[in-house]
Order: C-alpha cells, then structure tokens, then sequence
C-alpha cells in the first residue's frame, strides 16, 4: 500500500523534524480543511506546542472524533472502562491472539494472528487479519521508536530467553507474551500520533511484512537524534523532568520489590501446597481404617483437595498474570528513562550551540543561526510530547495497577471463597450425621 | 458426653462469631447455648428447665453466643453443668476445674533444687448458690504433676479392665517451628492446665472410675494424698504386672475380638502421629504464607510516598497486608487445641493396647493354669494305671531302679489329688476372673468407642469451623484491600 507524505497532525511527531517552521515564522502552514475548534480545555491531552498555539486536527477522521468529544459530555468515568483510551472514543481496535507453531527446516517459531478492525481512512479496508511472529512486533517497535523519538513507546516482553531454562513452546510461555504482544499493540494503537505512525499501518495490513522497505529518510532523521551532540553537557534540567526521573527510579526500585515480594509468596505457597497434599492424604487414609467415622475423615481429605486445587489455580494465576504485567511496566520504566535522556540530550545540545552562537554575536555580530531556533524547536517540541505522554503514562499507569492489584485480591478472594464452601459443606455433612445418632438414641 | 469438645466448641464460636441461623444443630449444643445466654445464672436448676425448653436455635439465641463474651471459668462450668444430665455420682455432687498454674521451687528427691509447676484444682459443691445469689467459694489443692502420674498409675494398676483416660503430654511433641518446647513456657503450661482439667473431668464422668476413693481424696485432701495411696498397696501389684507385661510370652488362643481391638489400636497410633507431625509442617509453611504479604504492606507505604491520587489507597491497602500477616498467629493458637484433641486420642491407644495385654496376661495364666492341670491329672492317671505315658525322669528312673512301694504311690497319689484339687480351684478362679475381666473390660470398650466417635466428630466439626473461620477473615482482609485498590 502507498505509504505517501505523512498526513499532517501539526504536533511534531509525525513531521520531519526539519520541516516545522518556527510557530513565530512568517510563512504559514497552510491548514488543511477541517472545523476550527479550539480546543484549549483539552491541551492537555493533546500534544500541541507550548506557546499555546491551538493545534489544529486535520485527518476527517479526527476531526469527527473532535465533534463526537464535545457533543458527548465529558466522561470522567471513561478511564474506568478504558484502560488504555484517554476518554476518547477509540476508532482503532487490534487484537493479538491464536498462536501457531511454525516448524521449517531452518528454524521452529510461533506467529500470532493480529486482528484489525477500523474507520480511520488511512487504512484502506476496515478489517485486516494478518499472522506475525515476535521478530515483526520487534521490527515495528525500533521502527516506532525510531520515527517518533520523542514520544514513549511501549515496551515488549523480553526478546531472549535462555532455551533449556524456560520451554519458548509451553502454552503458559506462548500465551504470557501473547497478552504483552497484545497489550503493547493496543497501546500503540491507542496513542493519538504513534497509532497514526505508517510502520503501525504496514505491520497490521501488509500481506508480507518487508522490513527492508522504505522510509530510510525516517531512519535516518531518527538516529540523528539519537546521535545528537557527542560532548554536550546539560546546564539546568527543567525541574518537572527531574521529577519524572527521580519518580522513575523510585517506582522502578518498588515495583522490583513487589516482584521479589510475588516470587517468595509463590514459593512458599508451592511449599505449604506439597505438604498440605500430603496431609490430606492422611486423612483418607484414617478414614480406611473406620467405620463411623469414614465418611467424615473423607470429607476432611476432600476439603484439604479442594483447597489445595483452589490454592495452585491461585498460584498459576500470580505466575502467570501479575508477574509478567509487572516485569513489562519495570521495561516500560526503562523505555521513558531513556526517552528522558534523549531530551536531556537534544537540550544539551541546544544549549552548546546556543552559546557558541552568542558568544559569536558578541564577537562579530554574526546573527543567530536558524539552526539553532530549529534546535530550540526540538526541544520545545520533545518537552512538549513528552509532558504530553507522561500524563497518558500515568493514567495508564493509575488503570493498569488498579487493574492489576484488584485482580490480585479477586484472586485471593476466590481462593478463600472456594476453601470455604468446601468446609461449609462438610460441617453440613457432619451435623447431619449428628442430628440422624441423636434421634436414633432418644428413640 | 464430649465435655471437652463442647467446651472448645463454645471457645471456638467465640472467637470466630460463626453465625449461621439456618445451620441444625444438635439438641446438646443448643442446651450449652441457653446456657451461655443466661450467663447471670448460675443456679442449675433454673437452667436446666431452661434446657428443657431449648430446642435448635433460632437465630436470635445463635447472635447472643457471637456477642456474649464468657469467660473460660463460664464455659468451663457450663459444660460440667451439661454433663449433669448424664452425670456420675461424683459429678452431681461436685464442680471441679484446673483453674491455675504456678511455679515453685524445692528440693526434689536427690536433694537438688528444681523448679516445678503446679496447677490448682478447684472443687465446688455441685447447687451451690448462697444467700445473694453468687456460688460459695471453692475448695482448693495444689498438685503437680507428678501427682497426677502417681494417680493414673494407681487407677491403671487397680482396673486393669478399664481404659484409663491419658494425661496431657509430659513434654511440648510435635511441635511447629514457632512454638515453644520448653516445658516452663506459659502457653504450654496454659494448654497442660486445659488437658488436665480435661483428664479430671473425664475421670469424673467414668460410670466406674468416678467412685475410686483415691480419685476422691485427690480432690480433697491435699496433704496426706501419697501415703493413702501407697498404703493400698497397688504398688506390689503394680510390680508384679508390669514384670509380667515385660516378658515375652504367647498365648495359643487368643481372644480374636482383643486381637482386632490391639490391632486398630495400632493403626490409630500411627496415623495420628503420621497427623500430628504433617500438621506441624503445614503450620509451618502456612505462616512463612502470611508473614510474608507484610512486606507488601511495607513496599506499598514506600510506594504511596511518591504518588499522588494512588497515594492514600496504596498505604491502607498496605496497612491491610499487615492485618493479614498478623492474623495467623491467632489461627494457628487456635488450631492446637485441635492438634491436643489429636493427641489425647494418640494416648488413649496406649492405655488400649495396655488393656490388651492384661487380657493376654490373664489368658495366658489362665492357659497355664489349665495346662497344669491337666498335666497333674495324666501323672495321677499314670500312677493309678502303671502306665507310663508321658516320658518323665521318674519314669525313666523307677524303670530302672525299679518300681516303688505301694504305699509310696498312694502317698503320691494323695498329694497329686490335693494338687489336682487345688489346681481345678485355681482354674475356676482364674476363669472367673477372666470372664469378669473380659466382661468388665469390653462394657468399657463399647463405652470408649462411643465416646471416641463422638469426639472425633465434634472435633473434626470444631476444626472445620476454624478452616472457615480463617477463610472469612482472609476474604475479609482481601475485600478491604480490594476496597482501597478501588480507591487508587
């Protein structure tokens, strides 16, 4: 499919860098024909420029989104049902699932059906299903990470694993990173420029997935950036940047514990469980050598099996749900970390250019260079989108823990609540035989 | 009547306020429960018309046990009020308890100090209600423990028949890690004051042990006690039979019933103890389970400092993983009284297989007897007829030295008539006391049995209860976890 100039969100994510015109420049953008809606209530959900300039949405599709938006009263509620949306009514639905087992002569891996339902223009059909394996999710994520440096792009459960310490091919292993591949894809899907990014458009719909195509100038501009200023040292990091690091880094420090915390909780349960298997077994085999009292011994080991079923679905759950949630949000922390540092880096950078460049115009009245009003741009920009990220990061964040530490104590109380009726039953039981000896004997 | 049971039945309701208005409970439990709800009345009488009108509970009567608080004394003195209806002699005279434990010291048999714990046995006439209303002040001993020992060897010596109830254990057995083993440790003395109160009663309520005379004295005289029992006597009895139960002998037809009875006994043995010990390691594991979500309650209060609106349902959420963590020290307290009801039934095997083998002993004196008998009378046979039988010295020796005098074989068979005589009288008595051993004996078996299933039901019923117990509370602490989650 044709993947022609970037359609214009004004916010610099999806421009070359190159291309935006200083917001005080004399020539004009010409605007591209939508309604004229200002939408200052809602800076700052959307990425825009940090004059305030109001950001015009151009794409049909969005500007319908805007109308339905204002229509529609605000819903704080929305973050409750949606998780990953920012209150938006979304247009874009991906769903990873149904994982196959390729086996070639070369090699053995798994693809993932990755299903795509839309009524965004920029895709020529509303659906697609289309089958990729972790390589592709891989390829798109550098893509993204590439084209859009300064915006976070969500992390994927890790690349290598040691082979002969976990099985790549067990159903718990394919079906843990089948709901991260999920996750990350709907994230990215969620974010109002990424999800507009034309690696995403490919990677849903193409039939073959040729990584080698176009799109080299992205690259390009990408590690420019990421290349930037070998030698620039920081003068003074806006307060609220060193905020998110220094919260970065506590956050990361509690969410490691809370998984050391999860890891001991489950060993130890692994442990009680043995012996509790052990004990019930006990039980049934007192109950060989009685008469009347067969009936409840036995009751006793079924109630200590149940327990024990109801205890390891618990555990699976732990192992399988909350770890790996966690262990993806500490990736993720390391994904903004890194993000922080580029701006650190772009900052810098203006900053020495910057100053040589007054330095110089002291000198010999030689102006400012228009390269370094494009430096300045950069990093109002990066500040810009970023800021604009970091408050969607922390709703997410805010859902997905909610999210994730009341499933943990659903989890919990099922369990409880599984033990229970199980002893519940046997106190009937038992109270009936009870009853039954007592009339027997006044009889 | 399973007065121990019942007992920790009440105790149990309790602390878990298990409120079930639908659930049909038994007609005993329900009197106990009229019984705890007019906790202001003492008087036996009252209460027990009170009994008559009781019936399974509506759920108002179950709401008051969750509210009423009573004190162990209370429920202590309901449950000897229950056994009344059913109640020995001895029992409808007198109320008895262990109420206390203390420490002494003295000097003990090789004249070294030690230090000893005593318990004080309390004992009440049974209707005793002053003028205003409150029970007349109890009569009151101090025994150790050893005192108790000498007792039950006393009553195992003189009915040898009867299954004698177990002491609680000597020493802290099969215990988790937490617990302590040490004798002098104030919860094992508190749960050796309930086992031997528990061993009183059971004593008391026994249709034949109740009226022991030594058991009575036990109660009432404190100084004085070891002497009356020395002086009856038991000990050369004691010596004797325990030199007897030592040995090794067979009996050629044994009883197929003790048999099957020692048999069980054996098996029960063991897989109790088989119980007792995993228990022990589940206990273990269960609290290394909770212990640890009280670091989640320590990370979460960390995590809270650094947030905004998460901030304040991350720290109560944290505060309630500290609740959680807390709460299996109460659980598994609880779950040893279910563990002591374990081993009073691992010790009472003991005492049954001892019965047994006084069976097997009397057996086999009373085969030895009959086989002595009927010895003698084939010597006499043979010396009537002449004729030598049975391969003797005496045979072998008048064969050659010749035969003896007619008068020294008169002689002889005079004495081994008086002998035969002697011996057809031993026999008959060693029959009888057979026979009334084995009658004796097996009316307490069937007595035992009974008891035993009941028991065993009640506390696997009152170890139930405590199962769900600790699931409510852990759906409890979950739900409000879940609650400040929500909050988030």
């Amino acid at each position: 499919m044709s993947v022609g100039a970037p359609r214009g969100l004004a916010s610099s994510g999806q421009k070359l860098i190159t291309e935006i015109l200083h917001p005080l420049s004399a020539a004009e953008e010409p605007l591209s024909p939508g309604p004229d809606v200002t939408i200052s209530a809602e800076k700052d959900k959307e990425p825009g420029l940090t004059n305030g300039t109001p950001v015009e949405i151009s794409s049909p599709a969005s500007a319908s989104v805007l109308l339905s938006r204002l229509q529609l009263d605000g819903d704080p509620e929305a973050d409750a049902h949606d998780p990953f949306g920012s209150g938006e009514p979304r247009d874009l639905f991906v769903t990873v699932d149904d994982p196959k087992k390729h086996v070639s002569t070369m090699e053995t891996y798994i693809t993932y059906r990755v299903s795509t339902k839309t009524t965004r223009i920029e895709f020529d059909l509303p659906e697609y299903s289309v089958r990729r394996r972790y390589q592709d999710f891989d390829w798109l994520r550098i893509k993204l990470e590439d084209s859009q440096p300064t915006h976070l792009v969500p992390p994927l459960p890790e690349k290598f694993v040691m082979k002969g310490v976990v099985d790549r091919f067990s159903e718990e292993f394919v079906d843990t990173r089948m709901k991260a591949l999920d996750k990350f894809l709907k994230r990215v899907a969620d974010h109002p420029v990424l999800s507009f990014n034309p690696h995403l458009n490919a990677f849903l719909t193409a039939k073959d997935l040729n990584k080698r195509q176009g799109l080299a100038l992205l690259t390009k501009v990408g590690e420019s950036v990421k290349n930037v200023a070998g030698g620039y040292k920081l003068r003074a990091r806006p307060a609220e940047f060193c905020a998110m690091g220094e919260y970065l880094d506590t956050f990361s420090q509690k969410l490691g514990t809370i998984d050391r915390i999860a890891q001991r909780i489950l060993r130890e349960q692994s442990e009680y469980l043995t012996e509790l298997r052990e004990y019930g077994a006990v039980y049934s085999t007192w109950a060989g050598s009685e008469e009347q009292l067969q009936r409840p011994l036995e009751g006793v080991a079924g109630c200590v099996t149940t327990s024990c079923g109801a205890l390891e679905d618990l555990s699976d759950n732990m192992s399988q749900d909350f770890l790996p949630v966690l262990r993806e949000y500490i990736l993720y922390i390391e994904s903004m970390k890194n993000v922080l540092r580029k701006r650190d880096q772009v900052q810098a950078e203006y900053e020495g250019r910057l100053e040589a460049a007054v330095l110089r115009k002291q000198e010999d009245r030689t102006p400012i260079p228009v390269e370094v009003e494009k430096c300045q741009d950069k990093v109002e920009c990066f500040n810009a989108d970023l800021k604009a990220d970091w408050e969607r990061w922390q709703r997410n964040k805010r859902q997905d823990f909610k999210h994730l530490l009341t499933g943990m104590a659903d989890k919990n109380i099922s369990y409880y609540e599984k033990s229970q009726a199980a002893w519940e039953s046997l106190i009937t039981l038992l109270q009936e035989k009870q009853t039954e000896d007592k009339t027997s004997e006044t009889n | 009547m399973s007065d121990f049971f019942i007992r920790m039945l009440c105790i149990s309701y309790n602390f878990i306020h298990y409120v079930k208005p639908s659930l049909e409970l038994p007609g005993l439990f329900s009197v106990v429960r009229m019984r705890i709800a007019s906790s202001a009345d003492s008087s036996s009488n009252n209460s027990r018309s009170q009994m008559i009108m009781a019936d399974s509970g509506s759920s108002d009567e179950v709401a008051v046990i969750c509210n009423t608080d009573i004190t162990s004394t209370e429920s202590e003195n309901n449950l000897i009020n229950t056994m009344v209806e059913r109640g020995t002699a001895l029992l409808k005279k007198m109320e008895i308890s262990v109420a206390e434990a203390d420490k002494r010291t003295g000097k003990n048999t090789v004249n070294m100090q030690e230090t000893y714990t005593v318990y004080l046995i309390e004992t009440r006439p049974a209707e005793s209600v002053s003028e205003e209303g409150t029970p007349a002040a109890p009569d009151t001993l101090w025994r150790r423990y050893s005192e108790f020992e000498l007792l039950r060897t006393y009553l195992l010596v003189t009915y040898p028949y009867i299954i004698v109830p177990p002491l609680p254990e000597k020493r802290a057995e099969f215990v988790w890690h937490k617990l302590s083993a040490d004798n002098l440790d104030p919860d094992f003395v508190e749960r050796r004051r309930v086992g031997l109160e528990n061993f009183l009663l059971r004593l008391a309520s026994h249709p034949v042990l109740s009226n022991d005379n030594i058991f009575f004295l036990f109660l009432t005289e404190e100084k004085g006690w070891r002497e009356a029992v020395l002086e009856t006597g038991f000990q050369d009895k004691a010596d004797s039979r325990l030199k007897s139960l030592s040995a090794m002998f067979r009996v050629k037809n044994p009883d197929k019933r003790f048999t099957a009875l020692k048999h069980y006994s054996e098996d029960l043995s063991t897989v109790i103890s088989q119980l007792l010990r995993i228990r022990a390691r589940v206990a273990d594991r269960l609290y290394g389970v909770y212990k640890v979500h009280a670091n989640y309650g320590r990370v979460f209060s960390e995590w809270s400092a650094i947030e905004k609106e998460m901030g304040d349902g991350l720290q109560s959420a944290g505060h309630h993983m500290d609740t959680y963590a807390a709460s299996i020290d109460d659980i598994l307290e609880e779950e040893e009284h279910y563990a002591d009801q374990l081993k009073e039934y691992l010790f009472y095997t003991e005492a049954v297989r001892s019965v047994c083998r006084k069976h097997e002993l009397i057996q086999y004196e009373l085969e030895m007897a009959a086989q002595d008998l009927s010895y003698k009378k084939q010597q006499k046979e043979e010396l009537e007829t002449g004729t030598v039988r049975i391969f003797s010295l005496k045979g072998m020796t008048s064969k050659l030295f010749g035969q003896e005098t007619q008068e020294q074989r008169e002689s002889k068979v005079a004495a081994l008539e008086q002998s035969i005589q002697e011996g057809e009288d031993a026999l008959k008595e060693k029959n009888a006391e057979s026979q009334e051993f084995v009658e004796k004996a097996w009316n307490d078996i069937e007595r035992f049995n009974e008891q035993k299933e009941k028991d065993l039901r009640e506390a696997l019923i009152s170890y139930a209860i405590m199962q769900i117990s600790m699931c409510k509370k852990g759906i409890q602490v979950w739900s409000n976890a879940k609650e400040c989650f929500n909050k988030m």
